[in-house]
């Protein structure tokens, strides 16, 4: 059957404001807000929720036809005059949308008028401005574009402090805990951006929260041009687009670019770094959990050794996976990837030069129907990525271990780790046991030992 | 406990009911206040809800990938044959369509679509930016139509351009230029459509087998488990049983003007209301004396069975209170009711889209100190849960956190359900739901229950 090519089908990507909202979501006391039409703001809330099980405010400008041909200078205003009053954030993240964009409008002069207009009034939340239409790129772009903007509008000039900014990309609650975890037990001042893991995965409330407790303080961010180093994950993510590469230029923070650390090696590299950066030795708890992990890279490799796989979603994502699956030996016949950086193929070879030889395909740009074709061709043993794959995967009858985002059909997406030698353990385990109930569920015997 | 404040544009959208208390006049039917969080979507949503649940068609949304990547598969609307509607299409504009102009996309994209995946006609629907750069859909679908020879229809749904309503009708309009180009010969005189029911987990199906059972013929459905060739001759129908009123009156009444065909307006939630619709049609056909037994039949054989195994729960929930925050009030009538029969009463009724005279009936339905709301949003919401302390919160999935947050029960209502709550058998399995989250042990943990968290 022939392919129509020129649609997109089955996306494997989302919008650039999801990014973005997600990110403002991780800085504390801040509301994210859309420029743009009331269906954005709600569409995004959903897809969100449904991965992430906690309330997700997000306000927005709500267009009216009016607005999109006289400008949506008054309606941003209004808008950021109503959540002020009711939400009385510290930061308004505001974000844009393919609407505003197109229109034209200048969002930081709005911006400015409304601070001179409202200045007598009750206080002045900072707002932060993104651009992301979402006729360019895709929601990773909307992620990294907010962190930047947002340490561009809070960094200040300052003496050197000792303290490391970390900007983890777009991981799980759960990676981000781990991560605050392992500096603080490296007794290193940190500044992690965006803190999300406990607005969009905290405890119950026993009143109403307009805004949820947790994220990175405005005042810490604004010492992250006075840090001594910068650590940022994300091999696609270019210097000119990143929080680490704006500090680097603007206050000489030198920047440390890492791929997302994801296996051993991609783990040590990051302790590593940790152990040059704090002058001390990684503490006894990451020792043992390397060796756990070694033994049971040990235990479990005959499992999965010359296992083929397509591995699916964002780019930064997809490079930390194939280097950890490289090293447990199964082969990612595909690495793919609805983002189009122009990167992915060579942030793969970097970490794996002979990856022609083991057989790996990256695709960039690419939606669910042609990793589909891929697939049919390619034969893998299981897919890896998130639950928008699970169409394909029942279809050509495909095992999917899910994992990234969005899990939009299993539970606890967000209590998922990824990173380091602890997300690596439960990938391995997981992988390990697609495995195993692969053969189980095959095997007409029934073996109950495995 | 901080005090929730209400928006002063919002004011005019909340009425609590008292002895004494002015008219209402609540203010609805208005665009959402920038900046308050509202729960609705916009025109192209409400587009994409009616028309979505068609089987054999191609929906191929005009605009960059968000509006499309987010509306896939999203929700629980079953197809009995075709599934193209579980497959996203975009043209994902980039920032040079923008510049010169998307119509040569979108025609490759429809050329290569229909070859691909021949369906039995397509929808395009037009997304905000379309609406500024001013591409000609309705050129590009008249060449793709002639070319391809089946109905290509431009759905204007430009998100801007009015309310959730607003996508209804370009829906509807949509729709209308189907109806009336397939043949009637053979539709029986006792026969109707049923609008507005979207065959969420198969509830169509429950509906329209109460139906035949009465001897009725249903021509078509609007649109749940939907086909081109049922919708072409929706017109040879003598009836429209329209249920989901914000979204299909506007059809119902466009046919009712160019067909000559009568509409009523139905809910099929609840026992009260699912036996009304049963009759309402039967009166319909009050030369036919057997419609109304077999009508009658049907609903005692159904109580029969329902009415005991309901014992259970109303026993567990008697003097439990309900929130309710759906898209349209007509529901929210049904819910009350279906409420009440297993002793839950209502302490806070609202909806996205409804009118005037939807809540004017809510306030003579409600009880006393019921809080009613139009185009509501998390902070109001939260705080009338509270303040009321409500046990159960009936609404979609943007409002399930808000529920489960605040340690209250959860039934979502909205179209991602996959469980069918339509129907007499729906009444059951709502009953179910709502005890099963009302009643679990998991609440003795919440904090609003005076546990330290």
């Amino acid at each position: 059957m022939k392919h129509a090519k020129t649609a997109t089908q089955n996306a494997c990507k989302l919008c650039n404001p999801l990014g973005a909202c997600l990110a403002f979501r991780g800085i504390e006391n801040c509301v994210p807000f859309l420029h743009g039409s009331q269906g954005c703001a709600t569409y995004i809330r959903r897809y969100l929720i449904s991965h992430y099980k906690e309330p997700i405010d997000i306000a927005s400008s709500n267009f009216h036809e009016e607005t999109a041909v006289f400008g949506g200078s008054h309606n941003l205003k209004i808008g950021l005059k109503n959540v002020s009053k009711q939400y009385k954030p510290e930061v308004i993240g505001i974000a844009t949308t393919c609407l505003s964009e197109t229109i034209g409008d200048d969002v930081p002069m709005i911006i400015r008028e409304y601070k001179q207009e409202f200045k007598n009034g009750s206080p002045m939340p900072i707002m932060i401005h993104a651009s992301t239409p979402s006729y360019m790129g895709s929601h990773i772009d909307g992620f990294h574009a907010a962190v930047r903007a947002t340490v561009k509008t809070l960094a200040e000039k300052g003496a050197r402090e000792n303290l490391i900014n970390i900007f983890p990309n777009m991981v799980s609650p759960a990676d981000i805990r781990y991560l605050k975890e392992i500096l603080e037990d490296f007794k290193v001042p940190y500044m992690l951006l965006p803190d999300y893991s406990q607005t969009m995965d905290g405890g119950p409330w026993g009143e109403y929260h307009r805004i949820p407790p947790g994220g990175t303080p405005a005042s810490a961010i604004a010492m992250a041009g006075r840090a001594s180093a910068s650590i940022e994950f994300g091999s696609t993510l270019e210097t000119s687009k990143s929080a680490a590469g704006y500090l680097e230029e603007a206050f000489g923070v030198p920047r440390y670019h890492l791929s997302l650390p994801i296996g051993i090696k991609g783990s040590d590299t990051f302790f590593t770094l940790l152990e040059t950066l704090t002058q001390q030795e990684r503490p006894e708890k990451y020792d043992d959990e390397r060796r756990r992990l070694i033994d049971a890279y040990a235990d479990g490799h005959k499992y999965v050794f010359e296992q083929k796989v397509i591995i699916y979603g964002e780019e930064d994502l997809v490079v930390g996976m194939t280097a950890f699956l490289s090293e447990i030996g199964i082969t990612p016949v595909l690495c793919a990837s609805g983002g189009k950086s122009g990167l992915l193929r060579k942030s793969i070879k970097e970490l794996i030069p002979n990856m022609e030889e083991l057989g790996i395909k990256v695709r960039e740009g690419v939606d669910f129907v042609d990793i589909e074709d891929e697939a049919k061709l390619l034969k893998p043993d299981f897919l890896i990525g998130n639950s928008k794959g699970y169409t394909m995967s029942r279809k050509n009858n495909i095992p999917l271990l899910r994992l990234g985002f969005p899990i939009h059909d299993r539970f606890g997406g967000q209590r998922m780790h990824h990173l380091g030698y602890r997300g690596t353990q439960e990938l391995f385990d997981r992988i390990v046991n697609t495995v195993i109930e692969q053969r189980q569920n095959a095997s007409s015997i029934g073996y109950t030992y495995m | 406990m901080e005090k929730i404040t209400i928006l002063e544009g919002r004011q005019k959208q909340i009425f609590e009911k008292k002895t004494g208390a002015e008219q209402l006049d609540i203010s609805c039917d208005t665009s959402s206040l920038s900046g308050s969080v509202s729960q609705r979507a916009c025109v192209f949503c409400g587009s994409r809800v009616v028309l979505y649940p068609v089987a054999d068609a191609l929906h191929l949304v005009h605009g960059p990938i968000g509006c499309a990547a987010y509306t896939w598969d999203i929700r629980g609307a079953v197809s009995s044959g075709p599934e193209l509607h579980r497959l996203s299409f975009s043209t994902d504009l980039q920032e040079m369509d923008v510049i010169y102009g998307g119509e040569k996309k979108l025609y490759h994209s429809l050329i290569e679509l229909i070859e691909q995946y021949k369906p039995k006609a397509a929808f395009i629907y037009s997304t905000c930016i379309v609406g500024l750069i001013g591409d000609d859909i309705e050129a590009v679908c008249r060449k793709v139509a002639k070319e391809t020879g089946i109905p290509v229809l431009p759905v204007h749904s430009e998100g801007f351009k009015g309310t959730k309503k607003d996508g209804y009708k370009a829906a509807c309009h949509a729709l209308m230029k189907l109806i009336g180009t397939g043949s009637t010969e053979g539709i029986s005189k006792y026969s109707i459509n049923i609008l507005g029911e979207f065959n969420l987990a198969g509830e169509a199906w429950i509906i329209r087998k109460y139906y035949e059972k009465m001897g009725i013929e249903v021509v078509s459905t609007l649109t749940g488990d939907g086909r081109i060739d049922a919708v072409r001759r929706a017109h040879g129908a003598s009836l429209n049983v329209v249920q989901c009123s914000g979204s299909m009156t506007w059809l119902a009444k466009e046919m009712e003007q160019k067909y000559g065909i009568p509409y009523i307006r139905v809910s099929y939630f609840g026992i009260e209301d699912m036996s009304k619709s049963l009759y309402d049609v039967a009166k319909h056909f009050a030369e036919r004396p057997d419609i109304m037994e077999a009508a009658k039949q049907v609903v005692s054989e159904e109580v029969k069975e329902l009415y005991p195994s309901l014992q259970k729960f109303k026993k567990a929930l008697t003097g439990k209170k309900a929130a309710i925050y759906v898209g349209g009030a007509f529901k929210t009538f049904s819910l009350i009711k279906a409420l009440r029969s297993i002793g839950m009463s209502v302490v806070l009724a609202g909806s996205q889209t409804g009118n005037k005279d939807d809540y004017a009936r809510l306030k003579e339905m409600c009880d006393e100190g019921t809080v009613i709301v139009d185009d509501s949003n998390p902070v109001e919401l939260s705080k009338f849960i509270l303040e009321k302390e409500a046990d159960l919160l009936i609404g979609g999935v943007k409002e399930r956190p808000i529920a489960f947050k605040l340690g209250i029960g959860f039934c979502d209502h909205n179209h991602e359900r996959k469980i069918p709550l339509a129907g007499f058998v729906g009444m059951y399995n709502f009953a179910l739901e709502v005890y099963q989250s009302v009643m679990s042990p998991v609440w003795q943990f919440a904090p609003r229950k005076g546990v330290k968290i």
